[in-house]
């Protein structure tokens, strides 16, 4: 029991064993639906990054499609050109002077207060605003949607299990709902949705399909968003970078994160190599 | 483990021994490695007080000049901090520009203002004593008088008379378009 | 170790002028110098690992608070704003939020070194006591600490826990609006978890200091469980510094390796997607569950079919661990010597980490899908239901019933007379064992 060995078994067991219990409940949750297809994006693992080219085309969808149901409240223009985000641009190291930001916050219109007359107005965004929503609140987006509010997609690759390959999953899966599945106007059928389809189905109740109800019809369309750096316009893609986008816009410091861990990681090696050895050092000879 | 008496353990490199010399190096190194944890894990702690990226982004603001009568002054938020936009009077350009390098440090009025806009002057309006709003059209000078503790501006913003070190502070500006400026 | 004489001599005036008005110094260097049993195993670093992790927690949320915004219209943003703004704040509240579950590895690890090697028997009861004050004011200030990012477990984290207050019969329900300050969970209930939040740390911190003035009271147990009689000191000791210094500095490094690991590459491993969706009232998740560290507990709570049934098993399940010294019947402290009750151990831990496996899943669930079953009272016999009351039933009967019989009734092996026997012999003499635990009772 003395040696380090058995105490990082221990220690890795109890890591295990947590990571275990705590996996669970995300994976329950989903309840009938089906896994997540893998996207194969290039910013998983450790030594991920993003691709700016797949994020570029990601808000070009967002902005096109996505945006004019759900918000991304958090999310400011200056972001887009943050170190690693998509319109990073090298030479403008302050996000606020990159041309490109600058660019794409004037082409959507944000409100304000006007300073002279105090009266609402809207006006072209700057870098430092942030993404304005599509409905002045909830229950005015929940109205316009047949009673489901379009959620904000700011967090929304962290809010979910397997958050981008969800997103991914998600936007290619619709497929016509089976033969036996009741379904309302104004729903749609999604195998990676999370619900219970049992009370839904008329069918062999041990063959329930998996997934659950969406209200958002399917959003996109072959040739839909046009591609100006000859990346295939398909839906496929479209899911893809789209989700690519969300993953990044969730924690705009992922990659710096996991870098910064590769760092911490070899130092602490260091540095345990060194105390064991000072260690080793200072108890030679004395009987424990 | 084998047992060896305390000796035997003090002549394998006691490391309560004090004398550098017979200190062995690893546990310098250890100790510096030490150190240099601390320091690593101390420094977000301390950065994380710096200004967020949100409040840096709002450090840029525009302003249409020609907003501002002649004779007369508009106070304008900037970084937290008022900004005086005044649009001096042929009078008063006549008397701060006879005046000629005066206020700490010594300035003539065309050093404080942007070729081809003299009659605008974009100061920042923190009393540079201990930071109070000075009053507008004011004191001795004709420019600002500081109601705290009784600093004397002229209309160029120098620094006449009372406690204060310095000459109002303008700001990074420039004319962006026409009577447009963009402050910061 | 109370009459560990002081050996610190101030060398420079300065020193001396200081030593007389505030020994400040002295106790610093007396701290230092303290002996130690020279056969402290790596199971007692979780001491040492506990004080980093306290201290980490409060440090890291005191920087936090700088940020943070308790309301209820402005919590969830402020804390993306963490960790998108603030220069670093991802690092800060990534630590901050591991840095509990991290906490409670180590609490659980050393509540069960203490547990094995019968840290908490005379005459030590009082360290015991005020470790087990310590976890509960950690539960608290863990749950509270969940709520503040006011996301969808967060809320509904918050409603399920402080609705056990109004499980109270008669008191229960005037209680719980003053809890929370309204009908409902809100602003008001927001703004005082974040100021408990705060303050109860340092409240822990305070019954640290005295949880480590017990223990130099009563001097440290080691993994032979003998005391050490002050003639012995010299051989049976060592000076904590550097000796113990350097090797909880070990266990330090290889404990922030783990810990690094999940605030770097999966920091949201622990906690639950569904806080990172805004709280909303009018909607609960589909499935609530606590986090890892509180799941056996949670589990204990719904293994009883009365609500207020439910609530008193839970406290006693904590409350019932502060008799825990004198529950023990047995002369022997450490389990090494004691076959028959090391079996029961390894059963408790097994349950322990059973219970917080039930915690997580649906208790209608079956245990083994597709297995024949038939209804026991109130539910399937093959469900988790049945499973947590089974292993709820182990965890009292532990405390209850084996520890205080198999203490009677088993015969302990040879203890060694001291520290360093074994390690001089290789083994202990029969009579000296026996002399030894007469000698302790």
């Amino acid at each position: 029991m003395d040696r380090p060995m058995n105490l990082f078994k221990t220690v890795a067991a109890v890591l295990i064993a947590a990571v275990a219990i705590t996996a669970t409940p995300a994976m329950a949750a989903g309840g009938g639906a089906k896994h997540p297809r893998s996207g194969g994006f290039s910013f998983e693992g450790p030594f991920g990054r993003f691709d700016q080219g797949q994020l570029q085309r990601g808000y070009k969808v967002y902005r096109e499609v996505c945006a004019s149901c759900h918000g991304m409240n958090l999310l400011s223009f200056r972001t887009l050109g943050e170190r690693g985000g998509p319109f990073w641009d090298p030479h403008a190291e302050n996000a606020a002077a990159n041309r490109y930001v600058r660019a794409l916050a004037a082409e959507v219109q944000v409100a304000d207060i006007d300073t002279e007359t105090g009266e609402a107005i809207m006006r072209p965004a700057t870098p430092a605003d942030r993404f304005p929503n599509p409905y002045p609140n909830a229950t005015a987006g929940a109205a316009a949607n047949g009673g489901a509010f379009p959620p904000d997609l700011s967090v929304m690759a962290k809010a979910r299990h397997d958050g981008a390959n969800y997103i991914y999953s998600l936007l290619t899966g619709y497929v016509p709902a089976p033969a036996g599945l009741q379904i309302n106007p104004g729903q749609y059928y999604n195998p990676y949705m999370a619900g219970d389809m049992t009370p839904f189905w008329t069918g062999d109740p041990s063959h329930v399909p998996p997934g659950g109800f969406i209200a958002m019809p399917p959003p996109l369309a072959d040739g839909q968003v046009t591609y100006d750096d000859g990346t295939a316009q398909t839906v496929d893609q479209y899911s893809k970078d789209v989700a690519a986008f969300i993953a990044w816009a969730s924690e705009p410091h992922q990659v710096q994160r996991k870098q910064a861990g590769v760092g911490v990681m070899i130092f602490l090696l260091l540095f345990l190599g060194l105390t064991y050895a000072s260690y080793r050092r200072i108890w030679k000879g004395v009987a424990h | 483990m084998a047992l060896e008496n305390e000796s035997v353990a003090a002549d394998q490199g006691d490391p309560n021994d004090k004398d550098p010399n017979r200190r062995d190096f690893i546990h310098i190194a250890a100790g510096a490695a030490a150190v240099g944890a601390g320091v690593m894990a101390a420094w977000p702690l301390v950065n994380q007080m710096n200004p967020a990226a949100d409040t840096l982004a709002l450090s840029t603001i525009e302003f249409d000049t020609s907003k501002v009568l002649e004779g007369m002054q508009v106070v304008i938020k900037w970084q937290g901090k008022p900004v005086f936009v005044r649009n001096r009077t042929a009078a008063e350009l006549q008397r701060v520009r006879a005046e000629g390098a005066v206020g700490s440090p010594a300035e003539p009025d065309s050093a404080r203002t942007k070729a081809g806009h003299e009659a605008i002057l974009v100061v920042i309006g923190s009393c540079t004593h201990l930071g109070c709003v000075p009053t507008f059209n004011a004191g001795d000078f004709g420019g600002w008088f500081c109601p705290c503790h009784g600093s004397h501006y002229d209309a160029s913003g120098r620094i006449r008379k009372g406690p204060a070190p310095l000459n109002l502070v303008v700001p990074d500006y420039e004319f962006t378009a026409g009577s447009t400026v963009r402050i910061g | 170790m109370s009459d560990h004489e002081s050996t610190y001599v101030p060398k420079t005036g300065i020193e001396r002028w200081l030593d007389s008005r505030l020994p400040i110094v002295r106790f610093g260097a007396d701290y230092m110098s303290l002996p130690t049993p020279r056969n402290l195993n790596y199971w007692w670093t979780f001491g040492a690992i506990l004080m980093v992790c306290l201290i980490t927690q409060i440090v890291t949320g005191v920087v936090l608070a700088m940020h943070y915004t308790p309301n209820v219209a402005m919590a969830f943003d402020s804390v993306e704003r963490i960790m998108r703004d603030v220069p670093g704040g991802w690092l800060i509240r990534y630590v901050h939020a591991n840095g509990a579950s991290m906490f409670f590895i180590a609490v659980y690890i050393h509540m069960l070194r203490g547990l094995y090697y019968g840290s908490y028997k005379a005459p030590r009861e009082i360290i015991w006591i005020l470790g087990c004050l310590i976890f509960f004011l950690m539960i608290a200030t863990a749950f509270l600490g969940y709520v503040l990012p006011w996301g969808q477990m967060s809320f509904w984290g918050a409603e399920v826990i402080t609705n056990l207050i109004g499980a109270i019969p008669m008191v229960g329900e005037p209680i719980l609006i003053w809890l929370r300050g309204g009908p409902a969970i809100d602003n008001a209930t927001l703004n005082r978890f974040f100021s408990l939040h705060y303050l109860l740390p340092f409240v822990i911190l305070g019954v640290v200091v005295l949880h480590l003035w017990a223990l130099h009271t009563a001097g440290q147990n080691n993994p032979v469980g003998v005391l050490i009689p002050k003639e012995r000191t010299a051989k049976d000791t060592l000076p904590f510094h550097p000796y113990y210094t350097v090797k909880d500095g070990v266990a330090i490094i290889l404990f922030m390796m783990m810990f690094a690991f999940f605030v770097f590459f999966m920091p949201n491993a622990l906690g639950h997607a569904d806080n990172y969706i805004p709280a909303n009232p009018l909607q609960t998740p589909a499935h609530i569950v606590p986090e890892w560290y509180m799941l056996p507990f949670y589990a204990i709570l719904r293994a009883i079919p009365d609500k207020f049934g439910g609530v008193v098993a839970m406290f006693a399940a904590i409350g019932i661990l502060f008799v825990l010294p004198w529950l023990d019947t047995s002369k022997v402290r450490s389990m090494r010597y004691r076959p028959t009750m090391k079996i029961f151990f390894v059963i408790f831990v097994l349950v322990g980490m059973g219970l917080g496996w039930c915690g997580a899943q649906l208790p209608d669930a079956p245990v083994v899908p597709g297995m024949a079953s038939f209804v026991l009272l109130d539910g399937e016999l093959n469900s988790y239901l049945w499973l947590t009351r089974l292993f709820t039933a182990y965890y009292f009967a532990f405390f209850l019933f084996i520890m205080p019989i198999v203490g009677l009734r088993e015969t302990p092996l040879p203890v060694p007379a001291s520290v360093s026997e074994p390690v001089l012999s290789g083994g202990a003499t029969p009579a000296a064992a026996v002399a030894q635990a007469e000698k302790k009772g």
